[in-house]
């Protein structure tokens, strides 16, 4: 490619700067006293250090997965720290004023908005910061309604018994290798809980941080929505640039009753790497809903950018009758990143829908890859799947790939998939700069038509940092 | 306006322009003509900028300015536009939002007000008529599942749009039914101003019937052969391109 398609995409990572502050952190390694360890540290019933270590005891057993289209050096789990907490000043923090001012000025830089007077941007935030919830904003305000809102530890203490019906009831401790490493060493997340009929009424939002160097970032994010209840739930994640990796490995349950409709938009900007793939982090993780109930609808909307690797397949089991899952995905991966992405569609109940669109853009050395699986059960009556998976290729070297999985067990149903790969080619960016359209500008232009699909699922200012995120992101790859 | 001296132009290492030499004045309308693989395409290309062709000698002047300095975007905010033969297609971005964005990054080049969406909707609603372009392009996403003729149409209302100096119209006859060739090309001498040129490359002389030029140039083997008055469009289409090649090659060989 001419000189162009190679200036627009050495962008500098914004969000890399490290918060100097007090941890509270474990030795490096693994083991069933590390995990005592957590445990005891977050003051935990018993049933749930018997979770920890029988997720613990599983994974021992289990090896790391080896099917995607990713390759990177195995982490080594003994060198990970599995627990790192900003240490108070106090104990608990009455307001954000007394939270430690080196963190909020961190927040302030990451735009999160966690004061008071950011109430008008009807966003109740919760922020993970390495591995423990720093504070959760709106939370009385939301309580009058009856919905819980609060970091996950919180939760154990204060809701123990909807934790305890829940956690792990969608993905389960032995469900894959990272899932049960997350089970045993999960060290905070957030807990949502939207009562009957309720409808939450503001964007909840959480914003998870990896700060420490040596430390992996496990949270454990859980959401029921109670019949008829309806939540959007909005995540961020961003983290300091070191020359090593840093793995993340998450796990989301999402749990909706009967015409409950839970909608999860995720804004992923993990520090990616340099330019030649040192650092970065790993992002190893485990999404899924369960649409339990009749009419329930779970909708998926990710923007993946970040990350030197991504694994990551927000999936959806459609067991309710008529219930409706979708995933809406747009995943860029520049310089060396690998992406390895997409969703599962479980159809089990009758005439149950669901909807995949997914946009990849690969730039630079990158790959990028969607791998969804669509599975319609035998007593899915009238089951439907309608899928399609755009790639979209900048310059010579980079590589795009679709790995669609169909099984279909019931005659009735209805799957339909739809695959295009497009080039941004020099006579598309000649076209717009013909028109007097700098190159920077029509890339952008071209990015955001082709993820157009995507951006309308998410909520307005989300869908305008994520515009403006892809545009940074492939800075300098035209040329 | 426009001074083309011993161009010669290649892609990747194949000699395409082996020495144009052609000079265009405001208010004229000059017409290229020449059989397919002439090398006619390749002057526009080479003329607004196309990455893939690398000027290998000469020089071209617009406005006095050494063109090649200019990049491609440049050349566009400076007023050269390209109706180009085949337009491209892109997905999701609306044709409205993009006419927009030419306008204003060429209003902003040249020191005037950007326009507002709002006021854009009064600007464009003006120039589609020019055109005869039914509302509903104008929400659709920047010639996708247009036909042929609805992407020549969109070629000339952005050009209505952007009022350049020097527009090079490519092929703009192809995928044209007649009907749609006359309200084209009156919407083309109507954008016409003796500040301004034209330089339509084509294949047919049909176009020629309603955007009249000048002068007529026949291109070919990337040389221009013979250069004349409108009367030259007539007799191509009379007789065809052999004649001029074969009084060329007779007139090398002599």
């Amino acid at each position: 490619m001419s000189s162009t398609l190679n200036v627009v995409t050495s962008q500098e990572y914004k969000y890399g700067f490290v918060t100097d502050i007090e941890a509270d952190s474990v030795a490096p390694g693994l083991n069933e006293d590390v995990i005592r360890f957590i445990s005891a540290k977050k003051g935990e019933p018993d049933w749930l250090l018997e979770f920890r270590l029988k997720a613990y005891r599983h994974w021992l057993t289990m090896t790391e997965p080896d099917w995607a289209k990713v390759a990177y050096p195995k982490p080594d789990f003994q060198k990970i720290v599995y627990y790192s907490a900003p240490r108070p000043k106090k104990p608990q923090y009455a307001s954000m004023d007394e939270v430690d001012p080196e963190l909020r000025r961190t927040f302030e830089k990451l735009g999160v908005p966690i004061h008071e007077q950011e109430a008008l941007a009807g966003v109740a935030v919760d922020v993970v910061f390495d591995s423990v919830s720093v504070t959760t904003t709106y939370r009385e305000k939301l309580a009058t309604v009856g919905i819980i809102f609060c970091s996950f530890s919180e939760a154990v203490k204060s809701h123990p018994d909807l934790v305890k019906q829940y956690l792990g009831s969608v993905v389960p401790s032995s469900d894959n290798f990272y899932a049960a490493l997350n089970s045993a060493v999960f060290t905070d997340g957030s807990f949502v809980y939207i009562p009957k009929g309720v409808a939450c009424p503001m964007d909840l939002s959480t914003y998870f941080r990896i700060n420490n160097k040596e430390s992996g970032q496990f949270e454990r994010t859980l959401i029921v929505a109670e019949e008829g209840a309806s939540v959007s739930y909005l995540e961020g994640c961003t983290a300091p640039q070191f020359d090593t990796n840093q793995l993340h490995a998450a796990v989301v349950e999402l749990v909706a009753l009967d015409r409950a409709s839970i909608k999860y938009s995720t804004v992923q900007n993990w520090y990616a790497g340099d330019k030649d793939g040192v650092g970065g982090i790993f992002n190893f993780v485990t999404k899924r809903g369960l649409c339990k109930g009749k009419g329930s609808h779970i909708s998926w909307t990710q923007v993946e950018t970040g990350s030197a690797i991504t694994w990551k397949y927000p999936s959806c089991v459609l067991l309710g009758d008529d219930s409706i899952g979708e995933f809406y995905s747009v995943a860029l991966t520049n310089h060396k990143q690998q992406a390895d992405t997409g969703t599962k569609m479980i159809h089990i109940g009758r005439n149950t829908k669901s909807t995949i669109i997914s946009k990849g853009i690969s730039a630079g050395d990158s790959s990028n890859s969607y791998r969804g699986l669509v599975k319609v059960q035998p007593k899915a009556e009238g089951a439907r799947n309608f899928s399609q998976c755009d790639s979209m290729l900048i310059g010579q070297s980079c590589s795009a790939s679709t790995f669609p999985y169909i099984e279909v067990q019931n005659r009735s149903a209805r799957v339909e998939h739809e695959a295009t790969t497009s080039k941004i080619g020099e006579e598309q960016l000649l076209y717009f700069q013909q028109r007097g359209i700098p190159a920077e500008e029509a890339i952008s232009m071209i990015i955001n038509g082709f993820c157009k699909d995507v951006f309308r699922e998410l909520p307005m200012e989300f869908a305008v940092e994520a515009t403006k995120l892809l545009s940074l992101k492939l800075e300098g790859s035209v040329g | 306006m426009l001074s083309i001296k011993n161009l010669t132009a290649s892609i990747n290492g194949t000699p395409v322009l082996k020495g144009i030499d052609l000079e265009i004045k405001a208010g004229e309308i000059h017409a290229i003509m020449g059989p397919n693989g002439s090398g006619k395409s390749t002057l526009g290309k080479v003329l607004v900028g196309h990455p893939a062709y690398e000027v290998t000698g000469g020089e071209v002047l617009y406005e006095g300015r050494n063109l090649f300095e200019l990049a491609a975007d440049e050349r566009a905010r400076a007023g050269i536009f390209m109706g180009f033969q085949h337009p491209i297609e892109v997905p999701g971005v609306s044709n409205a939002a993009f006419l927009r964005l030419a306008y204003n990054k060429k209003a902003e080049a040249e020191g005037r007000d950007e326009l507002d969406p709002l006021e854009f909707d009064d600007f464009i609603h003006e120039k589609i008529k020019l055109v005869a372009m039914k509302e509903e392009f104008l929400d659709r996403s920047l010639n996708e599942g247009f036909s042929g003729g609805e992407k020549k149409r969109n070629e000339i209302l952005q050009m209505a749009v952007l009022e350049p100096k020097l527009a090079i119209l490519d092929e703009l006859d192809s995928g044209l039914d007649i009907d749609a060739l006359r309200v084209l090309g009156d919407a083309v001498n109507k954008l016409q101003r003796p500040d301004r040129a034209l330089l339509i490359i084509t294949h047919f002389p049909r176009i020629l019937e309603t955007i009249q030029p000048q002068f007529v140039h026949v291109l070919s083997g990337g040389r221009i052969l013979k250069s004349a008055g409108k009367e030259l469009a007539t007799e191509l289409e009379d007789r065809g391109y052999d004649w001029v090649l074969e009084e060329a090659a007779a007139g090398g060989a002599r």
